[in-house]
């Protein structure tokens, strides 16, 4: 079967199986693989994209179910060489070690941010609760997404961070 | 020094005090990370490539009768099936463990685990192999399974390695150490003797990302690239080599980024020899991932020990000496990758942190029909175990004795003076200093008053418990005299090159997965030769591009790879020390190095930086005689010992009486791994294997049916904390420096994992101690916990 969507808004067409997982769409047909697979059974939340602006697990939708949604991922928080601050305060905040639970969590902590620009930390926690990280134990992430929300309050989005900052004693 | 980083609620002072190069700088992975770039396993596509999945066991132990293929084979886009008897003929049906056992690459005879690879197919698409699966048949005729190790030896037991000749029983290996009889002499002379049973669950790391492979067989010249995720890319190459019969140098092993590893990526499984076979039966690169299942059911799990601690004490709370019996459930296949000489891994710093005048350990190792493997999940190849039953054991003997907990510890702790200390099971602790450690932990939870708060709860009827652990872990394999893998020397190699304009590129032996290895190792080449680190490439995860070496678990990659990092940039400062001298015209005796450039002593206006020197030794010029042109070296570290990191825990927990649910109010964990590189990496480190603690003592355990099916199979059924189960980690530090690493630093990677759980299970025992009870078992899942309250004891599996 053939499923028209708008991905990071660019309209795509493919000729696909009718079974065909989003997650699969995206990375194997596109080459978006900034979005990852953790689970078999829908608890790990790796894999979350937006779908017409709603965090979704990509596992657990199929890309025919996609058709003519509008599809944003990891791939596109960055706009104009600028990262989102969201990326920026996973930097600051060493929010991510291995990387690889990294694109769906900042997809979620954006979705909370656009709805919640002031979130307490019992709210971040229970926004990224459904989503498993093994390796940093969460504070560095709840720091990471009260990084971006401070930042965009105080003035929009900053520069670009640069590839590698070296900073002394930034105990954020 | 005694500093903290506690946070947020309170900020000491001396925040970072001068960590050893450039400390708290962002990492330099992290800019493709947040852009989804990160390049993992499952993001590889070649051209051409196919895809490999693999048919398991349903059931635990069976006898294979018959295997028909027929119906997959005429699957329109299936390559090839391929099955236990096919790989029989080529001699690899069979292949080494890291433990010197044997595992069934495809099953041939029996099945021996649920989850056992028993055939693969090779498709044009993943979804296409997986439909061929459903069309293999497979009759099994189904034989009694082995599942509570506690059985195993039983004589009616049903034999699983009747593979192993002569094998009658399910007996894999005994393991001693200490001294039996003079232990027996001081416990029947101690005042006080405590016995508990303790178990210690079997766990799976479940990293996010599962295990798998790309393999890419070139039929011309024979060369086999493959992508596979593995902490010890060299390690495997060799295995490979061994193995499959492929020449070394035709094969090259790369580790992409690693979506965590835990130890879960330590073994060569099934799967990739499979994937290898794919590409040469089929001539095509091949993929293969796991599914979440299947990383769960069949790949390196950790723990499962049946442990008795016993402790002997005066009744003043002097402890003498610990003795342990061990039941190690190893699974189907003796997986378990640990050094040659240490079957039980380190198990044998039981003894902790104490000074004892004895102590004696033995253990009885067994097949089950469960997954093989044992030594995952950060446990710093068995210290988890033995930390928790000393842990535990010592907590006992305080609520026997009615002491403090850490007043005991203390009471007991190895002094300053008494180092190197060598324990009664014949390890030699580097450094230490313990008890600050214990005060600051003290000092930031406010431990008397969480005591005052507890007393007055209680009258109240709260339930509220505090924990505490001191741990001392051992990490850094080597020496490679003590400490080989199937031969292989744990020592690990490394490779510093200044280019012309005084960049650099340093290559490692060692594999990163998630530890933030880009920027470490950067910063402590950076600190001993002076360039940034923004300016130092770190390569490694490729063994066609980095010096041999045995890879990261055990927490060994700062304690070995990082001394290898040191004294190679040191090699090349000497280097450079000569060819400034040629620049500077002047003797090397008399060139002081400042971080980054040589000076004339006395005369610090004459000075060429390393980046000078750099574009000296490739220019045109002359350089001193003797000397080479080009600026960089290698080395290969070997250990001289172990480095000994250690730290003090202390866990608040409420409980509610009413559904006995666990909350962990308050977590202080304050560690020492001696010098500190990155202090923001080391919190992270720290986090995360706390996380792991939580996990362990409240939630996680691979449950078997009495059938031996996977009761854990999905992350539905295998629980892994979440943000909401976590509270915001308090942590603190000291320094005590390992004398004999090049910069004193140690270990860190699994520090938390190994000590937090049983600070954890201290927290609720004491809570529950209006409860009379003085051990429970983990995970202390609500309705464990309510049935202790019940005064019913848990159930050991």
């Amino acid at each position: 079967m053939q499923v028209s969507m708008t991905v990071n808004g660019d309209e795509v067409t493919r000729e696909i199986e009718g079974r065909l997982l989003l997650v699969h769409f995206l990375r194997d047909h596109l080459g978006l693989t900034g979005t990852h697979w953790g689970c078999d059974t829908s608890n790990c939340r790796t894999c979350v994209v937006w779908m017409d602006g709603e965090p979704v697990k990509s596992c657990t939708v199929l890309a025919a179910m996609a058709g003519g949604h509008e599809i944003r991922t990891v791939e596109d928080l960055e706009q104009d060489s600028v990262l989102d601050p969201v990326q920026q305060g996973f930097i600051q905040c060493h929010g991510l070690q291995c990387g690889f639970c990294t694109p769906g969590m900042m997809m979620t902590a954006r979705a909370l941010l656009d709805r919640s620009p002031d979130p307490s930390e019992h709210e971040i926690r229970e926004a990224i609760s459904g989503q498993i990280c093994r390796c940093t134990g969460y504070a560095t992430i709840v720091r990471s997404i009260q990084w971006a929300a401070a930042h965009e309050a105080a003035a929009g989005a900053e520069a670009e961070v640069p590839d590698a900052v070296v900073t002394a004693g930034s105990a954020s | 020094m005694t500093t903290t980083e506690n946070r947020p609620a309170q900020v000491f002072e001396n925040n970072d005090l001068k960590p050893v190069g450039h400390g708290r700088m962002l990492r330099k992975e992290d800019p493709r990370f947040v852009r989804g770039k990160g390049h993992y396993i499952d993001d590889i596509q070649l051209p051409g490539m196919l895809h490999m999945a693999i048919l398991r066991s349903p059931v635990a132990h069976a006898r294979i009768v018959s295997i028909d293929t027929t119906a997959a084979e005429a699957h329109p886009k299936v390559k090839a099936v391929v099955t236990g008897a096919a790989l029989a003929e080529q001699g690899l049906a069979w292949m080494p463990t890291l433990s010197n056992d044997v595992q069934a690459v495809l099953a041939t005879d029996k099945v021996r685990f649920q989850g056992q690879e028993v055939a693969f197919v090779v498709a044009e698409d993943r979804y296409a192999a997986r439909d061929a699966l459903e069309l293999i048949n497979v009759e099994y005729d189904i034989l009694d399974p082995v599942v509570d190790a506690r059985h195993a030896l039983h004589p009616s037991a049903p034999v699983i390695r009747d593979d192993l000749e002569g094998k009658s029983d399910n007996h894999c290996f005994d393991w001693e150490t200490g001294d039996e009889a003079a232990t027996e002499a001081v416990f029947a002379a101690a005042d006080v003797v405590v016995s508990q049973d303790m178990v210690y669950p079997r766990v799976h790391p479940a990293p996010m990302e599962t295990c798998g492979a790309v393999a890419d067989y070139e039929r011309i010249d024979g060369k086999l690239t493959l992508w596979s995720t593995t902490q010890a890319p060299h390690a495997h190459r060799t295995l490979y080599a061994i193995v499959a019969g492929l020449p070394e140098h035709k094969i090259r092993v790369i580790s992409p980024d690693l979506g965590g590893g835990f130890g879960n990526k330590v073994p060569i499984y099934p799967g990739y020899v499979c994937a290898i076979v794919a590409s040469i039966v089929t001539g095509k690169p091949v993929k293969w991932v796991e599914d979440r299942s299947e990383n769960l059911v069949s790949t390196g799990f950790a723990r499962d020990y049946i442990m008795r601690g016993e402790i002997a004490a005066t009744k003043e709370g002097k402890i003498l000496a610990i003795r342990t019996n061990v039941l190690a459930d190893h699974g189907a296949f003796n997986g378990t990758a640990a050094p040659v000489k240490y079957p039980a891994g380190f198990f044998g710093v039981f003894t902790g942190s104490y000074d004892l005048e004895a102590a004696y350990a033995k253990m009885t190792a067994v097949y089950t029909n469960k997954a093989p493997g044992g030594v995952a999940y950060a446990c710093s190849f068995r210290i988890t175990e033995a930390v928790y039953l000393v842990e535990r054991i010592v907590d006992c003997l305080a609520y026997e004795l009615k002491m403090d907990p850490v007043a005991l510890r203390i009471k007991n702790f190895i002094q300053p003076e008494q180092f190197p200390y060598a324990t009664k099971t014949g390890w030699v602790y580097d450094s230490g200093n313990y008890e600050p450690t214990m005060r600051l932990a003290m000092k930031i939870a406010g431990y008397d008053e969480l005591r005052r708060e507890q007393a007055e709860k209680r009258e109240r009827g709260e339930v509220m418990g505090i924990g505490v652990s001191f741990f001392t872990e051992a990490v850094g394999a080597g020496p490679r005299k003590d400490m080989d893998i199937l031969g292989l020397g744990m020592a690990d190699g490394c490779e510093l090159r200044i280019h012309p304009t005084g960049k650099a590129v340093v290559r490692l032996s060692v594999q990163s997965q998630g530890q933030g290895h880009e920027t470490t190792f950067a910063q402590i080449v950076a600190e001993e030769i002076g360039i940034p680190p923004a300016d130092i490439e770190v390569v490694h995860g490729d063994t066609d591009n980095t010096p041999f070496g045995l890879g990261t678990y055990g927490s060994r990659s700062t304690p070995v790879s990082g001394a290898a990092a040191a004294l190679v940039a040191r090699k090349v400062r000497d280097k450079a020390r000569i060819i400034a001298s040629g620049m500077l015209e002047v003797s090397v005796a008399d060139l002081e190095w400042q971080k980054g450039s040589f000076h004339v002593k006395g005369d610090p206006t004459k000075s060429v930086t390393i980046q000078d020197i750099a574009m000296r030794a490739h220019g045109a010029g002359d350089l001193p005689e003797g000397i080479e042109g080009g600026l960089e070296a290698q080395i290969c570290y070997n250990p001289e010992n172990l480095t000994y990191p250690f730290g003090a825990y202390i866990c608040v927990v409420d409980i509610d009486p009413g559904t006995a649910k666990v909350t962990v109010r308050r977590f202080v964990a304050v560690d020492d791994c001696g010098t500190r590189i990155n202090p923001m990496i080391i919190e992270g480190q720290v986090h995360g294997g706390l996380t792991d603690g939580v996990g362990m003592a409240l939630m996680e355990m691979i449950a078997f049916d009495e059938d031996g099916n996977c009761l854990s199979s999905s992350l539905m059924d295998y629980l892994i904390p979440t943000a909401l189960e976590v509270p915001d980690w308090e942590t603190g530090f000291t320094v005590t420096p390992s004398p004999h690493h090049p910069i004193g630093a140690k270990g860190v990677g699994e520090s938390a994992t190994v000590g937090s759980p049983p600070a954890i299970v201290n927290a609720i025992v004491d809570a529950l101690k209006p409860f009379g009870i003085r051990h429970a078992d983990m995970p202390l899942t609500p309705s464990r916990v309510w049935d202790a309250m019940q005064g019913r004891p848990t159930p050991s599996f």
